[in-house]
């Protein structure tokens, strides 16, 4: 079924932080057009695994391969570039900026324009930037905030502003999108919604790996789970294999509930 | 009086003001107070008398042109601007991510360096700057608008447009003001951040080698320790109008030139540079952020 090379994989992935080992072997793989739920506890290395792939922070040893090809050495800007995006659990928008200018900020690395061009502005450059615009607009249909396109960033509703970090994402025409807790602090309608986007951004060919603690949502659109717990994967598959997963209800609830 | 003293204030000031968004553009993607920064709108001063004696000696246009003038400016903003990019590099690019006192000590070391580098290579002597605008002028009454002030506001007002227009209507200022912002984010976001960086110190290090200019032009002279001083009172200005704000430099550099102006007209012009250093005092101890900073807790 799968395609011979996956969209992302990481071989034996792990990352020191001094003596503490956050994550530990860890193999995973996202296929093309695939959604992919990473769950565990707090703490399980969730959000390094995503720090690791983007370049944030280099892992301390394994590989990442992004269409066959090794992501080590990579700043994020150039994972970027590659076509990898990703947002934060904590949002982290540009806030003295308008909305627009977010998203189109985050097309950056799609726009050939450099300094010279910005200084002299001949008609491509002209062209291109209202071309990026009118990208930028139809990211922010697409997300649902058309009409809030000339307000500051920080005036957007906290719902809101979790979207609009999605559309900056995508603004790099990315293949594989990270969300990191997109429903965090979001209530059940807004969830909802949430997840709504979540399968249009997927029926627009984009893999998404998703952190996510709420689990109805994770399970209700993610094609496969992978589980963590203190680093380790312990668990892989469909949603009703995970929950089934001895190993998973221990992780969650506790080792001696297993037997009760 | 009065207004000639406003008239002298806003030439003065409008300088100060565009070596002061050089350390405030600097100091908002940074955090880096850039002490050679002063130093680079010597070179361009030095600049402009190089290329002034180069036109005459090769006698290829008349050194009183229009022309040789525009020659000067462009001459100073390449070099200088070459300059800002060349001493980012090797001077604080290998310190990102030291600790934050060892730039500023670099940075300290850069201006040493060039101070005695162009003593050396251009004489301790003070030196005479060609006045191109010799005579010319508007008269007012009371007061007195010479065609080199009406110049120098003129060319600061439109770097400064154009700067604003950088910052907020292309690509590029689009990237520096996200990563001013929040530099990791940018990065995540497909910006190459030593790219911003370098375009930062090029735009500040160009507006910097202008001023150069401009006020070799209008004192007539210089030499080799005027970035020192003039550093250090664009410094001021950017940090009373608060540091990393754009408007908070154009603003603090006027009032800059205006409070010395008056001040030397209607105290004692002995104690012009005791006025800027007794604001910059007074700014650090009650309102350290600036006229325009936001309250330095919330950046934090």
């Amino acid at each position: 079924m799968s395609a011979p090379v996956p969209l992302l994989e990481t071989r034996k992935l792990s990352k020191n932080f001094g003596g503490l080992r956050a994550i530990d072997n860890i193999d995973l793989s996202v296929e093309t057009d695939e959604t992919v739920g990473l769950i565990g506890p707090n703490g399980a290395g969730k959000t390094t695994v995503f720090n690791c792939v983007t370049g944030m922070s280099p892992p301390t040893s394994g590989d990442i391969l992004y269409r066959g090809e090794s992501l080590a050495g990579l700043r994020p800007d150039q994972v970027t570039a590659r076509g990898i995006s990703r947002t934060f659990q904590n949002i982290r928008l540009f806030r003295e900026m308008t909305v627009i200018e977010n998203v189109m900020v985050g097309s950056h690395c799609r726009a050939r324009a450099g300094i010279l061009g910005a200084v002299f502005r001949p008609k491509a450059v002209v062209k291109e930037e209202e071309e990026l615009a009118a990208k930028a607009l139809g990211l922010l249909r697409f997300v649902g905030l058309e009409g809030k396109a000339d307000l500051w960033a920080r005036q957007l509703p906290y719902g809101d502003q979790r979207r609009l970090e999605i559309a900056r994402a995508m603004a790099s025409d990315p293949s594989l999108l990270l969300l990191d807790e997109p429903a965090c602090g979001m209530n059940p309608q807004e969830t909802i919604a949430l997840m709504e986007l979540i399968r249009l951004i997927r029926d627009r060919g984009i893999a998404v790996l998703l952190i996510e603690h709420q689990m109805k949502m994770i399970m209700g659109i993610s094609d496969r789970l992978v589980v963590l717990d203190h680093g380790t994967k312990i668990a892989e598959g469909t949603a009703e294999a995970v929950r089934a997963d001895p190993a998973v209800i221990g992780a969650y609830l506790g080792k001696e509930s297993i037997g009760a | 009086m009065l207004l000639q003293q406003l008239i002298n204030g806003l030439t003065l000031g409008s300088v100060y003001a565009l070596i002061a968004l050089g350390y405030t553009m600097v100091y908002g993607i940074i955090e880096l107070i850039n002490f050679a920064h002063g130093e680079i709108y010597m070179l361009g001063a030095y600049m402009g008398i190089v290329t002034f004696g180069l036109l005459s000696t090769l006698h290829l246009i008349s050194p009183d042109s229009v022309v040789a003038l525009l020659l000067m400016m462009v001459v100073a903003m390449l070099f200088c601007g070459a300059c800002g990019v060349t001493m980012e590099r090797v001077a604080y690019r290998p310190l990102r991510g030291a600790s934050r006192l060892s730039p500023l000590i670099s940075a300290l070391g850069v201006s040493i360096f060039l101070q005695n580098f162009v003593m050396l290579a251009q004489g301790p002597r003070d030196k005479g700057f060609p006045n191109l605008f010799a005579g010319g002028g508007i008269d007012l009454p009371g007061a007195r608008i010479s065609a080199i002030q009406i110049f120098i506001m003129a060319t600061s007002v439109m770097m400064m447009i154009g700067l604003q227009l950088l910052v907020h209507r292309t690509k590029i200022g689009k990237a520096m003001r996200a990563t001013a912002q929040d530099m990791q984010m940018a990065c995540m976001v497909g910006i190459n951040v030593d790219r911003v960086i370098s375009v930062t110190f090029l735009v500040g290090s160009i507006l910097a080698g202008v001023a150069g200019i401009l006020v070799g032009m209008y004192y007539g002279l210089i030499n080799f320790f005027i970035g020192y001083i003039a550093g250090i009172k664009a410094f001021t200005a950017a940090v009373l109008g608060g540091i990393g704000k754009i408007q908070g430099a154009m603003l603090g550099g006027l009032l800059l030139g205006l409070i010395e102006s008056l001040g030397a007209g209607y105290i004692s012009s002995e104690y012009k540079d005791v006025f800027a250093f007794a604001i910059l005092i007074v700014v650090l101890i009650f309102r350290p952020s600036g006229l325009l900073g936001e309250d330095i807790s919330k950046r934090v």
